[in-house]
């Protein structure tokens, strides 16, 4: 395992209940990830693994619980406040912006830093140019990070589904996040470009410090790069530790293989 | 082989993020603003500046506005012609109420009078989207008919409903000749597609697009969909405005609200749809594919010498004009502005395509 | 009251008219995902075809044959537009039945005509007064509106049925949820489309006969799309009790507001009253009255 300062406790997650009119999401779920980890949260389909991540980016309000972020507690939050606290999203489908090339995907993460009013813009003046110039030199360190700096002008929806999912995971790095959550990163993905997003996702983890709360299914691989580790089923949670722990733990094991409970 | 960017390096971000970073593209635009402000006024004729060059110049600027809007941010509108409607009423009342006011402070006051009501009229757009929204924006429409027509203060009390605006002048000067005008109105469209092409590749624009291509992912990036939503209709709306005023002012000289009615709002939408959603240089094209095609029609029959009753042109032109959208809509959704992109790509690689 | 009761009764049955064309909006709504703008320009090359056919010959070939044009028109629209826009956006099919409206309004009135058509179904057309001993004046009815209204209602009833009890109605559901789903379950895609637009050309071709009957058939006829659309937002745009419900609701509203705001206001608001009230309405409850709510995942 890498060498990393685990810290304190950055993200709590406290009786976290959500229902979609009859049908219970999630029942009674608590867990926290502590800063500079990589936290996995796994489960069967239908878990309520990826509700839980939009519980904690505001698209979903619990009906119950609070989400504790940088000692900053709160029950409900619109997703753009979320966002301008430091937390930065992908998805299980991904959802970048097909009409706009790799660049401005990028750039869309940018958004929170850029000052510059309307009538700057409308003229492309003075701060508007200055931080278009700025930013896209951020921009472009994360696309010479991802190894992506061939297709920056093309249109994403053009791109294969593996790249697509890397560009994906730079316009979430150009918000520069303390806190990254990234759903099913890997799903769909052969060897080789499961191999390359693991780097990435290391890499990023190692050398921005990036918090990483990461969904994934390729069980090999959450063994490997995760540090802790919660197990969701049918919406509740069954278990959490290390990955050791984890692995050995006998709800675990049932749910995976479908014990009758 | 003629069109490509082989050999042109850039050694800046801001070299690369100018407007046309490619020489050809410059050349083309500078051939059209010669084409446009030099060959144009000096060839012709007054008919052709009254029939074509300024409605197309207006509607162009008006299938901008109403493009930022639905080709940019997604949120469609079937009320453009209520905005232009609005922006036209805006600088009547303006002009003839505050006669000391400069005419094109007038316009860019209709504008802001137009911005505010569209964004009012964009409000429901944060709760509902699509087709609800385009009955929203109908609903606008039919308001503004009916206000117009039926509050007599906007119309300065005309008896008949119809309102005149003065001689146009500005800067001490008469701009009657339809050359004047038309130099008037270019330069406005000019400056207002600058504005638009700048905005939209600036960090409102990505955040237009952001929110028409994915509008939850653009939430949670850190896009509020209240501003890109509401900062849309607001743009649009003065573009719409303005061109409204102008359409007024400079191509009818005198109205009534049916100038402006649901048809109005219907041929824009299809201008930004046949020239080309989500680009300027669509606007362009579609506004003069629609101002052309009637006349194009009108045409055809009297070239073969074939008499057809005004009534069976009218009917015939209103088939072709739907057989058109339909096919637009089939062979290229995206427009005429898509064709010319498509174009482009070949050249590059013409003459020789492997 | 008496005049209340006019006003509420003229209402209703103006409304029911918008109801009968909001029918056919729901019913290619459900059926294809298809917002038909084309459905006002369907209801009078409709009421021409019956009105042209009818000065030739007797009045139920008439019928027969104008519901044979509205089919071939369904057939014509799978195929030369519909087959050709599989699994595009909801707006550009909106904006291809923009096509359509302006295709068939010129070629419907190329064909047979633009001068205003006269139907006339032999009922009586001087209205009655009822209820006399309750009310002052008693109330005035038209026999013409409750035959209207019962050939309406019957409708709807017979499309009620055809929805929920056929297996053509079920695999019309099926169809509106996803065009790719329901292909791959073997239900024929492009055979559905030409019977749901038939049944909507149908729909039309009542909803022609009725208002042409009333107030001849002519240009404006079209126009009422525009009317029935604030009908379908607020009745939601799957639900066949919804478009019923939301025509009366606007139909009797819209008179209502005329009648008692009109004089406040200036005259005239009958043409946006609808809309605001179907606007209103939307901010608070955005999938209608008995729409089905949506949510967005991510």
């Amino acid at each position: 395992m890498i060498a990393r300062d685990i810290g304190e406790v950055i993200l709590k997650v406290e009786e976290i209940s959500l229902a979609f009119g009859g049908v219970q999401a999630l029942s009674n779920i608590s867990f926290d990830v502590r800063e500079h980890e990589v936290r996995a949260i796994i489960g069967p389909n239908g878990a309520g693994k990826s509700s839980m991540l939009n519980v904690i980016n505001g698209v979903y309000h619990p009906q119950k619980g609070s989400v504790t972020f940088k000692g900053e507690k709160r029950t409900q939050m619109d997703p753009h406040k979320v966002a301008s606290q430091g937390v930065a999203r992908t998805f299980q489908n991904i959802a970048l912006f097909k009409g706009m090339s790799v660049l401005d995907n990028l750039m869309t993460g940018r958004t929170l830093m850029m000052k510059a009013n309307l009538f700057q813009q409308a003229f492309y003046w003075g701060a508007a140019q200055r931080e278009e110039i700025k930013h896209r030199e951020r921009v472009e360190e994360i696309i010479d990070f991802l190894e992506i700096q061939s297709i920056r002008k093309t249109p994403v929806g053009r791109l294969p589904y593996g790249l697509q999912k890397r560009v994906e995971l730079g316009r979430a790095l150009a918000a520069e996040p303390t806190l990254l959550l990234l759903d099913e990163p890997m799903a769909g993905m052969n060897v080789e470009e499961k191999q390359d997003m693991c780097r990435f996702v290391l890499d990023v983890n190692e050398e921005f410090g990036t918090t990483i709360v990461l969904i994934e299914h390729d069980m090999g691989v959450v063994m490997d790069i995760s540090d802790r580790v919660v197990v969701l089923d049918y919406g509740k949670k069954i278990g959490d530790g290390s990955p050791d722990e984890v692995r050995n733990n006998q709800a675990v094991i049932d749910a995976y293989l479908g014990v009758a409970h | 082989m003629f069109y490509r960017e082989n050999g042109q390096y850039k050694t800046s971000y801001k070299a690369d993020q100018a407007l046309f970073p490619i020489v050809q593209d410059r050349i083309f635009i500078g051939l059209v603003m010669v084409i446009a402000f030099i060959v144009i006024p000096v060839f012709a004729s007054e008919y052709l500046f009254r029939a074509i060059f300024i409605p197309f110049l207006i509607l162009a600027l008006a299938a901008i506005g109403l493009n930022l809007l639905v080709g940019y941010c997604g949120q469609i509108s079937l009320g453009t012609g209520a905005f232009m409607m609005v922006g036209a009423y805006a600088a009547y009342n303006l002009a003839i109420r505050i006669p000391e006011l400069n005419l094109l402070v007038v316009f860019l006051l209709a504008g802001f009078v137009t911005t505010i009501v569209g964004m009012a009229f964009g409000i429901p757009s944060l709760r509902i989207k699509g087709l609800y929204l385009a009955v929203a924006t109908l609903a606008a429409q039919f308001f503004m008919d009916w206000l117009f027509s039926r509050v007599k203060w906007f119309t300065n009390e005309s008896s008949s409903g119809a309102v005149s605006v003065p001689e146009l002048q500005l800067f001490g000067f008469l701009w009657n000749s339809p050359v004047q005008k038309y130099f008037l109105v270019l330069c406005i469209v000019a400056l207002f597609a600058l504005i638009a092409r700048n905005l939209v590749r600036s960090n409102i624009g990505r955040s237009w697009m952001a929110t028409r291509d994915m509008d939850v992912a653009a939430e949670i990036i850190g896009i509020r969909p209240m501003y890109a939503k509401l900062s849309a209709f607001a743009v649009s709306s003065f573009f719409v405005g303005v061109a409204g005023a102008l359409w007024g002012f400079v191509h009818l000289g005198s109205w009534e609200p049916a100038a402006f009615d649901v048809n109005r709002s219907f041929t824009l939408i299809f201008m930004v749809i046949i020239g080309g959603l989500g680009s300027i240089l669509g606007s362009f094209l579609g506004a003069a594919f629609i101002i052309f095609l009637p006349i194009v029609l009108n045409q055809i029959p009297a070239f073969f010498g074939i008499p057809i009753s005004t009534a069976t042109a009218a009917h015939l032109e209103s088939m072709i004009f739907g057989a058109l959208i339909i096919f637009f809509l089939i062979v290229e959704p995206h427009g005429l502005a898509r064709l010319w992109a498509i174009a482009k790509e070949k050249l590059r690689l013409w003459p020789f395509p492997h | 009251m008496g005049a209340l009761i006019e006003v509420v009764l003229g209402g209703l049955m103006a409304g029911l008219l918008y109801s009968l064309v909001a029918l056919g909006f729901v019913l290619i709504f459900k059926a294809s995902g298809v917002f038909n703008f084309a459905q006002g320009a369907m209801v009078l090359l409709a009421a021409l075809a019956f009105a042209r056919f009818s000065e030739v010959m007797p009045m139920p070939l008439a019928f027969i044959l104008a519901a044979l044009v509205m089919v071939l028109v369904a057939f014509m629209i799978e195929k030369l537009v519909l087959r050709h826009l599989v699994n595009q956006e909801g707006i550009i099919l909106f904006l291809a039945t923009f096509g359509i409206t302006y295709f068939i309004e010129g070629a419907g009135q190329l064909i047979f005509g633009s001068d205003i058509y006269r139907i006339d179904l032999g009922l009586p057309k001087e209205p009655k007064i009822i209820l006399e001993s309750t009310f002052d004046g008693g109330i005035l009815i038209s026999i013409e509106d409750l035959v209207a209204a019962a050939v309406a209602g019957l409708l709807v009833l017979l499309l009620a049925l055809f929805f929920q009890k056929t297996s053509t109605g079920r695999a019309l559901r099926a169809v509106a949820d996803d065009h790719q789903a329901a292909q791959s379950i073997g239900i024929p895609l492009n055979r559905i489309w030409v019977i749901v637009w038939s049944v909507s050309g149908f729909v039309a071709l009542i909803a022609g006969i009725i208002w042409g009957g009333k107030l001849g058939v002519q240009f404006s006829l079209a126009l009422v799309a525009l009317k029935a659309i604030p009908v379908v937002i607020l009745g939601g745009f799957t639900s066949v009790p919804g478009a019923i419900l939301g025509g009366l609701i606007i139909g009797v509203g819209e008179k209502l507001a005329e009648v008692y705001l009109g004089p406040i206001i200036g005259g005239g608001i009958e043409n946006w009253f609808a809309y605001a009230l179907a606007l209103m309405f939307l901010l608070f409850r955005p999938e209608g009255l008995f729409g089905e709510r949506h949510i967005d995942r991510v």
